[in-house]
């Protein structure tokens, strides 16, 4: 009697796990799956049926050369975007950190505590005051209204002081600073040879934050040659016949987009986020953590 | 960013704080120019881009400009009687209610399932929760246009079941808070399900133990003895996901897209109506007033949890 009721148990869990599975997975393998289809296809076939490599290799076609090679313009000013960001965030956030941990100044804590602030506020909540900035400035259009706000990484400080606390004993920098060692010779022979794993952490999550933003990059761009891929996958939204029917009424002269092609850009557009994902899974738990576990 | 962000989590604190004893203060010779050289790039960005953009933003509102009447907090009164500004209201509250309620039901649910699992195939599960995270950005909404378009979803099943047949039916606007709730829980929980995850590991194994001797069952364990040590990390998700929430953009935004603006208007959120007054009637000084009133909730929320939630430590 117990013991059915503990199986009983069991398999409503794997129930409710299997389902929820399915609502997280399911629909990235439908998303892998779409392209290799014609939207017909993606109508009358069973929904994870895969199509051929034919049908693939020409959306992927249609899609990269659509409207004179948006998408490889989009791909490229995301990276640019992003990877300039990235590299400003290090830049930045790695001293910084440093000199949190280890080095003592006036206002010290209340550099630490504002950052703390700014790091939990969402990071949306500075969009429309950094436009209005950017516009007053002369900033808006330029690439700098993106990169320099990618730069400005406070989470990234934070991890970066986080790790430089909890992995130089300030006793190593103290015998060191005795033996003579200036300020810039410590952080460049001590710390900065132990700094690699928190340069890939702060780099993962700057270019994650950076790819994947989208309101930013909406308000300060307008045109599409400047679009980074996320503002570029919502104009094709809008050349996408099954979701915008009335853009298409006659003749309207627009290539006309179908729903595996939108696929595909989407695929394309997260593909590096994604492989970065697979690959540093292990670097981005740990990180989102912080030590949260036990070591 | 939408209201769906991987969530950053401060648990490393906790273990600052206990684990590693008071760092002492750096010795008294260490010259103080070394520590402003070190921060200086990172101050001078936080000074352009954090502190600047936000008294500029507040400059706007307290002041007239573009086709605004003047006085004291008259932005404010107008953006706030705008006739788009209550509905954008609604809307949100609705949609934070939806998902907030959703969120911490379903991932401390399926945290304390994932966590009586053997853990090599909990971690499993946890990694296919966790994908969909790589998808944030307009990339979720377009995989979710496809999600609710019965004529091509995996799950048109439940669409049809419900009634809808066609693409426009799935986003009438009374469906729009649950599809954003939806779209926010998709890759938003996984990330959560990881950092709960990792807050129950720190439960020492022979509590849970000495409670499976005494016959205690794994639900009531689970109940009584886990979720009050992850009490804490639910607050938190709770607090950010309403900070979060507020800030509403994405989503509706590029929903629109697919609408031609017959389902979604584009000032569904009160970020997007900032964006629209801004944008369309050169109105900043108003738009600067609702970005100014999200800004103090989100500066709020964040300094509660610095100063109260002793989740995060400042030496």
């Amino acid at each position: 009697m117990k013991l059915s009721r503990r199986f009983a148990t069991r398999v409503v869990l794997l129930v409710i796990l299997l389902v929820f599975t399915a609502f997280f997975f399911l629909p990235v393998i439908w998303l892998l799956l779409a392209p290799t289809k014609t939207d017909g296809q993606l109508v009358t076939q069973a929904p994870f049926a895969f199509g051929s490599l034919r049908t693939l290799a020409h959306t992927f076609h249609r899609i990269i050369s659509y409207d004179n090679y948006s998408l490889l313009v989009w791909l490229k000013n995301s990276a640019i975007y992003s990877f300039g960001g990235t590299a400003l965030a290090i830049l930045a956030a790695i001293p910084a950190g440093y000199g949190l941990a280890l080095t003592h100044f006036i206002g010290r804590r209340t550099l630490l505590v504002i950052t703390l602030i700014v790091m939990i506020m969402p990071a949306t909540a500075l969009v429309l005051p950094l436009f209005l900035e950017m516009d007053k400035i002369g900033l808006y259009g330029t690439i700098w209204s993106l990169i320099l706000p990618f730069g400005f990484f406070p989470f990234g400080v934070y991890l970066a002081y986080i790790y430089f606390s909890s992995t130089i004993p300030s006793d190593l920098l103290a015998a060191a600073r005795i033996d003579g060692a200036g300020e810039w010779r410590v952080f460049r022979y001590i710390a900065l040879p132990l700094a690699r794993p928190i340069v890939a952490l702060v780099g993962f999550f700057a270019l994650v934050a950076s790819w994947n933003n989208f309101f930013l990059p909406f308000v300060m761009t307008y045109d599409s040659s400047q679009y980074p891929v996320q503002i570029g996958l919502n104009e094709l939204i809008g050349s996408t016949a099954s979701f915008n029917p009335a853009n298409f009424s006659a003749g309207s002269g627009v290539t006309v987009l179908h729903r595996p092609d939108l696929a595909m850009a989407v695929i394309l557009a997260i593909a590096p986020v994604l492989i970065v994902f697979l690959f540093a899974q292990r670097a981005l738990v740990a990180g989102m953590l912080a030590g949260a576990t036990k070591e | 960013m939408g209201a769906s962000s991987v969530p950053v989590v401060p648990g490393g604190l906790e273990r600052a704080r206990r684990g590693a004893p008071k760092r002492e203060r750096p010795p008294a010779g260490t010259s103080r120019i070394a520590g402003y050289f070190f921060v200086a790039l990172y101050v001078g960005l936080l000074l352009l881009l954090g502190i600047a953009p936000v008294v500029y933003a507040i400059y706007l509102a307290l002041t007239s400009g573009y086709g605004t009447s003047g006085g004291f907090g008259s932005n404010f009164v107008a953006a706030f009687t705008d006739y788009r500004f209550a509905p954008a209201i609604e809307h949100i509250a609705e949609f934070i209610g939806l998902w907030m309620v959703g969120q911490t039901i379903l991932v401390v649910a399926l945290t304390l399932i994932l966590h009586n699992l053997a853990v090599r195939v909990g971690s499993l599960f946890r990694f296919l929760f966790y994908i969909p995270g790589a998808l944030a950005g307009a990339a979720s909404v377009v995989v979710w246009l496809f999600m609710l378009d019965p004529t091509a979803s995996p799950f048109a099943f439940i669409l049809h079941w419900l009634g809808y047949a066609q693409f426009d039916n799935t986003i009438a606007p009374a469906n729009l808070p649950v599809i954003f709730a939806i779209m926010a829980f998709w890759t938003g929980a996984g990330g959560w399900i990881v950092v709960m995850y990792g807050a129950l590991n720190n439960i020492p194994h022979e509590l849970t133990e000495s409670a499976q001797i005494d016959g205690v069952s794994t639900f009531k364990t689970a109940l009584w003895i886990k979720l009050p040590l992850i009490r804490k990390w639910v607050v938190y998700m709770l607090i950010l996901s309403f900070a979060g929430g507020t800030q509403l953009f994405v989503e509706p935004t590029v929903l629109a897209s697919a609408s031609l603006g017959v389902g979604v208007s584009s000032y569904w959120s009160p970020n997007q109506l900032a964006w629209f007054l801004a944008s369309q009637y050169d109105k900043f000084n108003e738009a600067a007033a609702i970005s100014v009133a999200l800004l103090v909730i989100g500066l709020v929320v964040a300094a509660i949890l610095v100063w109260r939630g002793r989740l995060f430590e400042v030496d």
